[in-house]
């Protein structure tokens, strides 16, 4: 079994309007200090194993349907586990 | 002229449009499950507004692979007019059928109200009844419009001429220039943000959406009725 977290952010070029929102509120909590929030969605894939190239398995999964590449990243981490 | 109102999973718009076709503009309209395998017989392709799939993951990012849509995407590149209305030029979007993406309205606010806009291009199948440069009043009902594409792809909306309307004054919800609808590069794709189905009779506060729907049958009569 594969464990796969993937994260998608919006791209460093594309204006993310909740994490300006939430940079304001923190600053207008004296957090002053952040310069930048950006805000993005984290997911846990859990795939069985099948002889199966898991690298390009995530990549063609993220790039059709989990993330939008005109204005999202990705990056993902696989983790072998022992199923139970 | 035979229209298909799709319906998803979480369609809100499917009535509006299947009454503005049936009841404003007098025209044939059936709705189409998402499940359908088949639009053959139809000769426009209306994709309402609403949340499909409760806009999980990301707005219409579900909904373009569901089933219709292999039929949708045939279709338009056939050369069926296709016209997707908020929610349904958010899966355009995500279907690849036409260029860019959608962000969250600037101020995260869903904003529902009445907009002025601007008709940029009057040369295509959706818009000729319209005067260039007209002002015509059409709602909007979205949270997120703000319309987004790279440099380059900006650089060929322009260059096609398919931006084909922008908002007038002030910008609702921080889309690129002010974009609120386009079309693809051959001009039969067309998505936009404002609801013209809700906007077909002086009873709803504006008849403006009429024209729009109106051109879609004028153009389609010159090409397809020859004795009429």
């Amino acid at each position: 079994m594969y464990k796969v977290k993937v994260y998608i952010t919006l791209r460093e070029s594309v204006l993310d309007p909740q994490g300006t929102a939430v940079k304001s509120s923190l600053h207008s909590m004296s957090y002053e200090t952040v310069s930048d929030v950006r805000i993005g969605k984290y997911m846990e894939l859990t795939i069985e194993q099948n002889n199966q190239d898991i690298d390009a398995l995530v990549k063609e999964m993220c790039e059709r349907l989990l993330a939008n590449t005109v204005i999202e990243d990705y990056r993902y981490e696989v983790e072998e586990v022992v199923a139970l | 002229m035979k229209f298909a109102v799709i319906v998803f999973p979480g369609s809100n718009g499917d009535i509006d449009m299947f009454h503005a076709i049936k009841d404003e503009l007098g025209e044939e309209v059936e709705y189409v499950p998402h499940t359908a395998d088949s639009l053959a017989g139809f000769d426009g392709i209306l994709l309402p507004g609403g949340f499909s799939y409760g806009d999980y993951l990301r707005t219409g990012a579900i909904a373009r692979f569901s089933n219709v849509m292999g039929e949708v995407m045939k279709a338009a590149n056939e050369g069926v007019p296709v016209l997707g209305v908020c929610n349904g030029f958010q899966i355009l979007l995500e279907a690849g059928l036409l260029p860019g993406a959608m962000r969250r309205n600037r101020e995260l606010a869903f904003i529902c109200r009445p907009t002025q806009l601007v008709v940029e291009n009057n040369k295509t199948v959706f818009t000729s009844s319209y005067e260039i440069g007209e002002t015509i009043t059409i709602p909007i009902a979205h949270g997120e419009g703000n319309y987004y594409c790279d440099e380059e792809t900006m650089k060929l909306l322009k260059q096609n001429n398919q931006i084909v309307f922008t908002y007038e004054g002030e910008n609702p919800n921080g889309s690129l220039e002010g974009i609120a609808g386009i079309t693809n590069e051959s001009g039969n794709v067309l998505g936009m943000m404002p609801h013209p189905e809700r906007a077909v009779d002086q009873l709803l506060g504006s008849a403006d959406g009429l024209k729009l729907f109106q051109s879609i049958v004028r153009n389609w009569r010159e090409n397809h009725v020859v004795n009429a």
